[in-house]
């Protein structure tokens, strides 16, 4: 670990004056994901900007039935909270799948979105890797496959997005809200990551300075019946192979209203919007929940070491489908 | 009869006191030398309980109060003053030289007092050994090899300062790729004892063996398996990383080191360094967790030697990290294996043949009995085994819990269960109508041999009988449900080479002293009970000192060797006690009476078999749409012997299985066949069972004494546990699914449909 400076700003403005104005400055949250990295300096900030006690730490309840979740939660305290449970199960369930205990303490709803690759060859710094350095090349992509992208992926970029909590807020529509240099905004959580065709290095759209405050779950009847499905190499702490998010309304025997996002698979958490067009307003069978599957999956670009994650998926989600029908 | 004087003893050392009286007092830190002791209370107390407590008593761990208190001194906790930290620099290529270094910027940072490297590195007056031999070259061998050290005030200094050191390389080409049609493969030699020794492999047997016409017997079988099964790279990770404290003086080098035994690294390190003898001092008394990776290389001791030398008279300290473990300490060779079986139309094997083909390194031919256990287990006329190695850029491989057979028994034992099902025969009754009467190789007697026993109880604890016939037959929710049974078996050898000494005081005090190991066992208790019942003395008169070279020579533990080697000496101390006792009349002289007696020679160690038995079984459940796999279920029966200490015994045990669960369902270490590096090298990566994985483990234990292998009737336990697990859960895995397996992990890709 290369030696750095740790401050502790007042307020939120002079949090992100102080990161937007010094390149090699970094937020500090949770720094369950962050101190890991700096410790194998895959990561090398000068300068930690310590932010959990600026942003909030309470979940409320909106006018209209949503609720705003502050960027401070820990994720057992969101994973914990009735309305979450009642709600959202797919979020509490999403965020108990992940990491162990003692990390869910520490780590913060805003930093789960930002948590880095798990792939081996970011994490090592004597490897090529445009996401750490960038032009350097991409190591994984003829290496170790088993946990690279099938979706979404791109030569200079192989690597998946290891947040389960992720996956489910891009099914639940969920925004993040954030302030940066210039000013507030609200960013759609699958419009909040980066293809990673071009500058890898980048892997969400925020800009410099900017902070994720909080974010905010639209009400959604259909998400009370929500679920979460993670597959992985062991019945725990492990990150997934592929997940499901989903949830589903099926009124006499047809799809009414379906979400569903997939882990493990892409860059990104991501929101299967081919097979949601495919499944609504369409009978809810075992045939069709295959086919929808299959049509969100035909773009899949498999390598040979992780070619069994696209009829993981397709199982997967219909696994998935065929049991929220049998709870309905 | 020597006596001995209390104020010559050696200082720190770690004593088992016992009979401090009672359970209750056991718990209390009483018990250490406190004149001497420069550490904290760091003696495990024995429970006395006023029980006999000899061979035989269910005692818990006599340092496990210790331990759960955090009193115990494991290696790197030992305190000592103004300690140096060194972290070592590991290679960034597999194969090639250091052609250019620059350690300037980390000279230059504040708090580095200096870097090693090959160019400045003490010279070894032994450097043939290539797991003690670091930084003796500009040749690099493999991945993750140590280039360097810095020494700083601080761990954290030296670990950045090694960041800043800069080398240049010139590469060879890299390989590290394991296949069976490689052009190259050798004939390993001169493997056993770690390449100490003739013998071709590890165990000292030889790389081949044919019996009878194993063509002849194939072509006459009616039914016939011809299958290949593959392990990969496999990683201990115990949960103490290794780590040493070492300390250099104009008297006396010291060095705290988790080790599996301190005789053999102290031997070892006083070559390499070209030390006077017991001139280098090795303590260990606690280690937390080894499973083969601290036995033979003191690499981490020679590392931290030579970081002690540099600043004479301030202790060095080192603990390797996480990732470093992964190069530096060994690991469980991937390995290659066809098995070959022919049987009559009742079941009768006529031809058995195993060819293993393991990886090792181009340093050294680590070469493990992959196809021992193939050697022994089964009866049948026609049989041979090979054993071929490749030599490539990886770290020296080590032995790993359950050397050879934990590996080999993934290819015998799920070939049987292959030809089980072509014979449409019950694999528990194919197996019992080929138990051999006598070695199928040797025709030598088994000391012992209870397998159909451990079948039989086995069976009926598991609900055997109730089986279904057929493959994938029964579901549960969304489950495949099958069960499968594997037969195990690891021999139960006596190391040479250890001596112990005992002792009476006038007070009727007894004391035992052997420089052996415990490595988590329980070896603080069982070699007290061991002592107690050979001075025919309750235990709470007898104070046990071990983990320390300044004691009498012991061999270290590995091989499921220790209670039968160390045992045995302690019986062959305790006897000469006596007869010195008799000698002097039976009165005790005011200095007291001691002995310091070698393990003695037995003719029936070359008349017999020895080893221990098992039987497995499991429970699996895989998911009909992701292949995920449960092991609801494990049982184990096993044939160890008379059983020293239930308690430990049955740890040893449980925790064998279940690693084998862990071993089946999750454990690789994958390489990149570009950089030869190993790619999941953290415990993030290299996934191993969680508490979720495992379900029930059910262990039981015959305890019928070998009335042949040492004075107590022990056979091995340390082992056992591991071997065949992984076949039964991979046969639990055919049932339940049809869908036949034979390369581990078996990870739910593989069962995927």
């Amino acid at each position: 670990m290369k030696p750095f400076a740790y401050e502790r700003p007042v307020d939120v403005s002079s949090a992100v004056t102080t990161v937007a104005g010094r390149p090699e400055a970094s937020f500090l949250a949770g720094g369950t994901n962050l101190v890991d990295l700096m410790k194998m300096e895959v990561l090398t900030p000068e300068l930690l900007v310590d932010v959990r006690h600026l942003v909030s730490r309470r979940i409320e309840t909106l006018t209209g039935g949503g609720l705003r979740i502050g960027a401070g939660v820990s994720n057992n305290e969101l994973a914990a909270d009735r309305r979450i449970r009642r709600r959202y199960p797919v979020l509490s369930q999403a965020l108990l799948a992940g990491a162990s205990y003692q990390l869910r303490n520490l780590a913060t709803v805003g930093g789960n979105f930002l948590q880095r690759t798990r792939c081996p060859y970011f994490r090592d710094v004597t490897m090529p890797c445009n996401k750490r350095e960038p032009g350097t090349g991409c190591a994984a992509r003829d290496g170790h496959q088993r946990d690279l992208a099938v979706l979404g992926a791109s030569d200079s970029c192989v690597a998946t997005h290891p947040s389960d909590m992720a996956v489910a807020m891009a099914a639940l529509d969920a925004v993040v809200h954030t302030v940066g240099p210039s000013g507030e905004r609200s960013i759609q959580v699958n419009e909040l990551y980066r293809s990673p065709a071009d500058g890898p290095e980048r892997d969400t759209v925020l800009e410099r300075g900017e902070l994720i405050t909080a974010v905010e779950l639209p009400a959604s009847p259909v998400a009370a019946t929500s679920r979460y499905r993670k597959v992985r190499d062991r019945a725990s702490y492990a990150f997934a192979l592929v997940s499901v998010a989903a949830a589903l309304e099926v009124r006499d025997g047809s799809v009414t209203e379906v979400r569903l996002a997939l882990g493990g698979v892409a860059h990104k958490p991501w929101r299967a919007a081919t097979a949601e067009r495919a499944l609504l307003g369409r009978p809810a069978t075992e045939a069709n929940f295959r086919a929808a599957a299959e049509a969100e999956l035909a773009a899949a670009q498999a390598l040979a070491g992780n070619a069994f994650k696209v009829p993981l998926a397709r199982n997967t989600i219909v696994s998935m489908l065929r049991t929220l029908t049998e709870e309905a | 009869m020597t006596s001995v004087n209390e104020t010559n003893e050696p200082s720190r050392r770690a004593v088992l006191k016992a009979g401090v009286g009672g359970l209750g007092a056991a718990m209390l830190p009483s018990m250490a030398e406190p004149a001497h002791a420069a550490g904290p209370a760091t003696a495990p107390s024995a429970v006395g309980g006023g029980a006999a407590g000899g061979i035989g008593a269910a005692l818990k761990r006599v340092e496990g109060p210790l331990k759960v208190r955090g009193a115990a001194t494991y290696a790197f906790e030992w305190p000592v003053e103004n300690p140096a930290y060194l972290y070592p620099l590991l290679s960034t290529i597999a194969s090639g030289r250091i052609t250019a270094v620059d350690a300037g910027d980390a000279l230059a940072e504040p708090g580095v007092i200096g870097v090693l490297t090959h160019m400045n590195a003490p010279r070894l007056a032994w450097a043939e050994e290539p797991e003690v031999a670091v930084l003796q070259s500009d040749k690099v061998a493999y991945h993750g090899q140590i280039v360097g050290a810095v020494i700083a005030d601080s761990i954290e200094t030296a670990r950045y300062a090694a960041g800043l050191v800069k080398l240049e390389y010139a590469t060879e080409p890299v390989d590290v790729d394991l296949r069976a049609d490689r052009d190259d493969l050798r004939k390993p030699e001169h493997a056993q004892g770690f390449g100490q020794l003739p013998g071709d492999l590890m165990n000292g047997s030889p790389a081949d063996t044919t019996v009878g016409d194993f063509a002849a017997g194939m072509a006459s079988a009616v039914h016939r398996v011809d299958a290949t099964y593959t392990t990969p790279v496999q990683h201990h990770n115990p949960m103490e990383p290794h780590a040493a404290v070492a300390t250099w003086t104009d008297d006396e080098i010291t060095l705290y080191c988790g080790s599996q035994g301190v005789s053999t690294p102290q031997e070892l390190l006083t070559r390499a360094f070209g030390l006077q003898p017991g001139r280098l001092r090795l303590i260990s008394p606690y280690v937390g967790g080894a499973f083969g990776s601290k036995d033979f290389s003191a690499l981490w001791g020679t590392v931290a030697l030579m970081g002690a030398q540099l600043v004479p008279g301030r202790p060095v300290k080192l603990a390797f990290t996480r990732q470093q473990m992964f190069t530096l300490v060994g690991h469980r060779p991937a390995s290659i294996q066809r098995v070959q079986l022919g049987a009559d139309a009742a079941g009768k094997l006529v031809a058995i043949s195993h060819d293993a083909v393991q990886e090792t390194a181009k340093a050294k031919q680590y070469a493990e009995q992959t196809v021992q256990a193939s050697r022994s287990m089964y009866a049948a006329p026609g049989r041979r085994t090979s054993t071929r190695i490749a030599l490539l850029d990886v770290p020296v491989p080590t032995i790993m819990r359950g050397p050879g057979e934990a590996t080999g028994m993934f290819a015998l034992e799920p070939a049987m269960d292959e030809l089980a099902v072509k014979l449409g025969m019950d694999p528990i009754e194919l197996r019992l109508r080929n138990e051999p009467e006598t070695h199928p190789e040797t025709g030598q007697p088994f000391s012992s041999r209870h397998l159909a026993k451990c079948f039989e109880e086995g069976a009926r604890r598991f609900g055997w009988k109730h089986r279904d016939k057929k493959p994938r037959a029964r579901r549960k929710d969304g489950w495949l449900i099958g069960t499968g049974v594997a037969a195990a078996t690891y021999p139960s050898p006596r190391l040479p080479g250890s001596t112990a000494s005992a002792r009476l005081d006038k007070n009727g005090r007894y004391t035992v002293r052997i420089a052996a190991a415990d490595i988590g066992t329980g070896t603080w208790t069982t070699l007290a009970q061991i002592a107690a019942e050979a001075l025919g003395v309750p235990l709470d008169r007898v104070t046990l000192q071990i983990g320390d070279s300044a004691y009498p020579r012991a061999s270290s533990g590995g091989f499921s060797s220790g209670m039968n080697s160390w045992g045995t000496t302690i019986y062959a101390a305790a006897r000469a006690l006596h007869t010195a006792l008799d000698e002097n009349g039976g009165s005790v002289p005011p200095e007291g009476l001691q002995v310091t007696v070698g393990m003695p020679d037995d003719p029936k160690l070359k008349q017999y078999e020895f080893g221990s038995y098992g039987a497995q079984f499991a429970e699996v459940r895989v998911h009909e749409d992701t292949g995920e796999v449960r092991v609801p279920r494990l049982l184990g029966v096993f044939d160890v012997g008379r059983v020293i200490n239930p308690v430990t015994a049955r740890s040893q045990l449980l925790g064998g299985m279940t690693w084998g669960l862990s071993m089946t369902l999750h454990e690789e270490t994958a390489i990149d066949h570009r950089y030869g590096n190993f790619v999941n090298n953290d415990l993030g990566g290299y996934h191993f069972a969680a508490n979720a994985d495992v379900g029930s483990i059910e262990v039981h234990m015959l305890g019928e004494r070998d009335s042949h292998i040492n004075p107590m009737g022990s056979k091995g336990a340390g082992e056992i546990g591991i071997i065949g697990t992984a076949a039964a859960i991979a046969n639990a895995a055919y049932d339940a699914t049809g869908i036949r397996v034979r390369d581990l992990p078996l990870t739910l890709d593989k069962l995927l449909r």
